[in-house]
């Protein structure tokens, strides 16, 4: 088994009395792809924030190939590899598309310190920027204005802004959320698309679309992980159908006669 | 460059302009004393239009890093007898590292906690040149004879002005037309975005505001040569918000408007106050009038006129 490229010691965040992350550990071996699915409120977009750094765990540590990154900001995780998409659309609205690609790009350049140099890319940036594109499928819309164009295809602009950094683990974040069947569709295709060697871990609520995207997944219920499986454990596993179904009626009822 | 000089009706504007900026050479000795004041405020403007129009973070505190060079360049100059180009330099060296200090205080904040944070930054600064009398005048401030020094006229001085204001001009238009230009624009649309790409937040907005504060001492500079007097209202939070006015007047985020808004609102003190002494009620009448009708400023408002002409061709 190769060494993990991402790996949580049992990490806690706590908003107050909240645990609403609660002692997790997890392991992602080079190339996992990885859902983490659960109710509202599971904790899964906090758990996320943990790993990106927009938000410090209270306890526990947070490794990424080896490297302690549980204190570190999000930009220097940036430069380690690590890249998200955000489950509200984030994006630069009063740009066009290739503005957006072009921030992207430079993130992890110094050239983005060019106090009065020409705007102009690089042409390795250029490279990935096209590849970046072309990999969400977005090619031939660089000049769109962001706030002119469809949910879907400012969905398709978050997996591509994260792409360009060429990062070794991206983090999704409801990455379908909001968007037609059709659409659907399409952004799991380019999911599946998405080069081999990148971990992936996606947040869905979406259960067929995750399921057939990913090689484990983990379930999570008020901060906590409850199962971690592969995707046909996960549809036949009774606690994951008790947390998205509820408990059986003859059970609540056992539940009830005993008192509790 | 070549992007300016793109068709002939842009040259005909850009020639048009040149000959607005060399008319009050022709003008009596009034007139180019106002055109001048103008262009040292224009520059003012932009430095404030740099934070509040690109970075998205609103200043008040310009003024006091405007007037603090105001203050090194007459002191260095006319009291501790220093020639007046190394003078002007140590201004504007005082304002930026003034603004370095500053920019380091204030860009964890932002919204209303920035405005705030830096209008009591600003009030140090008037505070300290109130107070600290042997350096400063206290409320006297500080005289000098610096242009009779270089043995400049009205006319002259204009000139020079126009001179370094062009060339202040290019660069700031440069700046934020640069790589990170367009990071300050990030900044303004997303910051939890620009740091999960890589972004160093805060390090970017010390950058812009340490520049910010530069341009802001280079037009602190010019006019103390201008005017050959400092006092505290120099620094005082009515000269940051005259500068913040220019930029909002002539158009937030589109840098030139600043010597548009700095026009507007010198040319009707100007004009006003000869008539009557409440001239800041008729600027307060203009200002609403423009928040209403034209809240992009007077520049913004045209080039969206101009876009929506465009489209229906």
């Amino acid at each position: 088994m190769a060494d993990p490229i991402l790996s949580l010691t049992n990490v806690t965040v706590k908003f107050g009395a909240l645990r609403a992350v609660d002692s997790v550990w997890m392991t992602l071996e080079p190339g996992e792809r990885r859902a983490v699915l659960g109710p509202n409120g599971a904790g899964k977009t906090t758990l996320f924030n943990a790993i990106t750094g927009a938000i410090l765990p209270t306890t526990g540590k947070i490794f990424f190939d080896g490297v302690d990154m549980t204190n570190m900001p999000p930009e220097k995780r940036a430069y380690l590899g690590v890249a998200r998409t955000f489950q509200i659309t984030n994006l630069f609205g009063q740009m066009t598309v290739y503005e957006n690609m072009k921030l992207a790009a430079r993130g992890l350049s110094p050239s983005k310190f060019s106090l009065f140099g020409a705007d102009t890319l690089t042409s390795e940036q250029e490279e990935r920027v096209r590849s970046a594109l072309a990999a969400s499928r977005l090619n031939g819309r660089e000049n769109a204005p962001v706030r002119e164009m469809s949910y879907g295809e400012q969905r398709q602009l978050e997996v591509a802004m994260a792409l360009v950094g060429t990062p070794r683990l991206l983090l999704l974040d409801e990455p379908a959320a909001g968007l037609s069947p059709a659409e659907r569709g399409y952004l799991a295709e380019i999911i599946r698309g998405l080069p081999r060697d990148l971990t992936v871990v996606l947040i869905e609520h979406d259960m067929d679309l995750a399921l057939a995207l990913v090689d484990t997944v983990t379930v999570m219920q008020n901060g906590k992980v409850i199962v971690e499986s592969d995707p046909a454990g996960i549809r036949t596993n009774p606690l994951v159908q008790e947390v998205y179904l509820g408990r059986p009626h003859k059970a609540v009822a056992a539940d009830l006669e005993g008192g509790n | 460059m070549s992007a300016l000089f793109t068709s002939p009706l842009r040259i005909f504007w850009l020639a048009l302009l040149a000959c607005g900026m060399l008319a009050p050479l022709f003008l009596p000795t009034y007139y180019v004393s106002v055109a001048t004041q103008i262009l040292i405020f224009a520059v003012l403007a932009m430095s404030v239009d740099v934070l509040a129009g690109f970075a998205g973070r609103t200043p008040l505190c310009h003024g006091a890093i405007f007037g603090t060079s105001t203050y090194v360049v007459l002191y260095c100059a006319a009291h501790a007898g220093l020639p007046l180009p190394l003078a002007m330099l140590l201004g504007v060296l005082a304002a930026t590292v003034l603004a370095a200090v500053f920019g380091l205080l204030a860009v964890r904040t932002s919204g209303v906690y920035f405005l705030l944070l830096t209008l009591a930054l600003g009030l140090i600064v008037w505070g300290v040149c109130l107070r600290w009398t042997q350096v400063t005048g206290g409320e006297n401030g500080l005289r000098g004879q610096l242009r009779a020094q270089v043995g400049l006229s009205s006319r002259e001085l204009y000139a020079a002005v126009l001179f370094v204001v062009a060339i202040v001009t290019f660069a700031m238009w440069r700046f934020v037309r640069s790589p990170f230009g367009l990071t300050l624009r990030g900044v303004k649309d997303g910051e939890s975005r620009m740091s999960s790409l890589g972004y160093n937040v805060p390090l970017h907005l010390i950058i812009a505001f340490t520049a910010s504060g530069y341009f802001a001492g280079i037009a602190g500079a010019l006019y103390a040569v201008f005017n050959d007097f400092v006092s505290p209202s120099t620094v005082q939070l009515s000269q940051s918000v005259s500068g913040l006015l220019m930029a909002i007047v002539g158009g937030i985020g589109t840098l030139f408007g600043a010597f548009v808004g700095a026009f507007l609102i010198i040319a009707l003190e100007q004009a006003v106050s000869m008539f009557t002494e409440r001239w800041l009620m008729v600027l307060g009448l203009t200002f609403i009038g423009i928040m209403i009708f034209a809240p992009e400023g007077v520049l913004g408002k045209a080039r969206l006129i101009m876009a929506a002409r465009k489209l229906q061709k």
